[in-house]
């Protein structure tokens, strides 16, 4: 028996995990770096559109968000396409509001190089996206930005 | 003497960190925005003078009707042509009388250039489709970006997107410039 034990029981050395909690942690401040905290609770449900023509948005802090989708629950706020901003419906006559206090939020210097980005679901109407930018030229926020995911849907159709 | 302190085990911090990993993964999203970039025109003063007309040879009326059907220059026109269509009326190859007038222009680093003079009017209707409406835009746009990727490779040999240079950059934008003007909002398909 002593033998036997002898020959199988050559000690193995246990492998140090004590480096893994490091390789954890820089995982994690990749993910904590790399991702933006979701801002906003969507109401509406936007599936966006495909382009390829598309450019990146540099500055995030530049950009002000308006979603135009069909409500999430539909039971309570019907099927008809609406306007969220920030973190409630709006009408579009709230607009000009919105882009105002957009504006106060940044610095002076930073006004004149905002974006507006319009997430629209794709089989809203164009007239509501419409009645929007008018709205928008009226304050003149002029630079807006259509929302896209990168792909071409043009051989599909 | 403290020769025989106990060692902490520290295998337990790796299953800390990865639920704090795992929080960041649920609480974060890594969708970096992108999409079509425009520039609305400045809303309209009444007092002004109305602009001069555009000639009827220059302007390329693009139609999208409530059904989203795709009318080019009043003919129906099928999406996958706009490209091309659009490409061909800006260049106007044939020196057709009826398509937009070119002229010389000297541009910096480009010398003496062709122009167009070619005005791309987007009318769409209250019923039209943001999916439809966004794949003429992008049909529009990509038709200036081939013209623009062309010209860049003939005169500094790499495609536009590549251009390092700001200078250069914006002499290929001013020798192709992305007129696109989109009507005031009206009924194109009459009353719903």
């Amino acid at each position: 028996m002593g033998r036997f034990k002898k020959s199988g029981g050559s000690r193995s050395q246990a492998i140090s995990t004590a480096s893994l909690p490091d390789i954890i942690f820089m995982l994690l401040f990749f993910f904590m770096v790399t991702t933006v905290m979701r801002e906003t609770t969507l109401f509406v449900k936007i599936s966006m559109p495909l382009a390829t023509e598309i450019q990146k948005l540099e500055r995030k802090s530049l950009v002000s968000f308006v979603y135009i989708g069909t409500p999430v629950q539909t039971q309570m706020y019907g099927t008809e396409p609406k306007i969220q901003l920030n973190d409630a419906f709006a009408s579009v006559n709230d607009i000009p509001s919105f882009i105002e206090a957009e504006r106060l939020s940044r610095p002076e210097g930073d006004r004149p190089m905002m974006i507006t980005s319009m997430k629209v679901d794709r089989n809203t109407k164009m007239g509501i996206v419409t009645d929007v930018k008018q709205e928008l030229r009226k304050v003149n926020a002029l630079k807006i930005n259509y929302s896209t995911l990168k792909g071409s849907d043009i051989a599909a159709k | 003497m403290a020769r025989m302190s106990p060692e902490i085990n520290a295998g337990s911090m790796a299953d800390i960190a990865f639920l704090l990993l795992i929080f960041f993964l649920v609480t974060t999203t890594m969708d970096i925005d992108s999409g079509i970039l425009r520039v609305l025109p400045p809303p309209i003063d009444p007092n002004a003078p109305p602009p001069p007309p555009v000639k009827e040879r220059n302007v390329l009326v693009v139609l999208v009707d409530q059904f989203d059907r795709l009318m080019v220059k009043g003919q129906i026109e099928d999406v996958k042509n706009l490209r091309s269509r659009t490409k061909e009326f800006i260049t106007n190859p044939s020196n057709d009388s009826k398509m937009p007038e070119k002229r010389m222009e000297y541009i910096e680093h480009m010398g003496d250039i062709e122009v167009s003079r070619a005005v791309i009017s987007l009318q769409n209707d209250k019923n039209t489709s943001y999916e439809m409406y966004i794949t003429v835009q992008n049909e529009l746009a990509a038709a200036i970006n081939d013209l623009r990727d062309e010209l860049s490779r003939q005169k500094f040999g790499v495609p536009f997107s590549e251009l390092k240079s700001e200078e250069f950059n914006k002499a290929v934008r001013q020798a192709v410039p992305m007129a696109i003007s989109e009507a005031e909002p009206k009924d194109v398909g009459g009353k719903k």
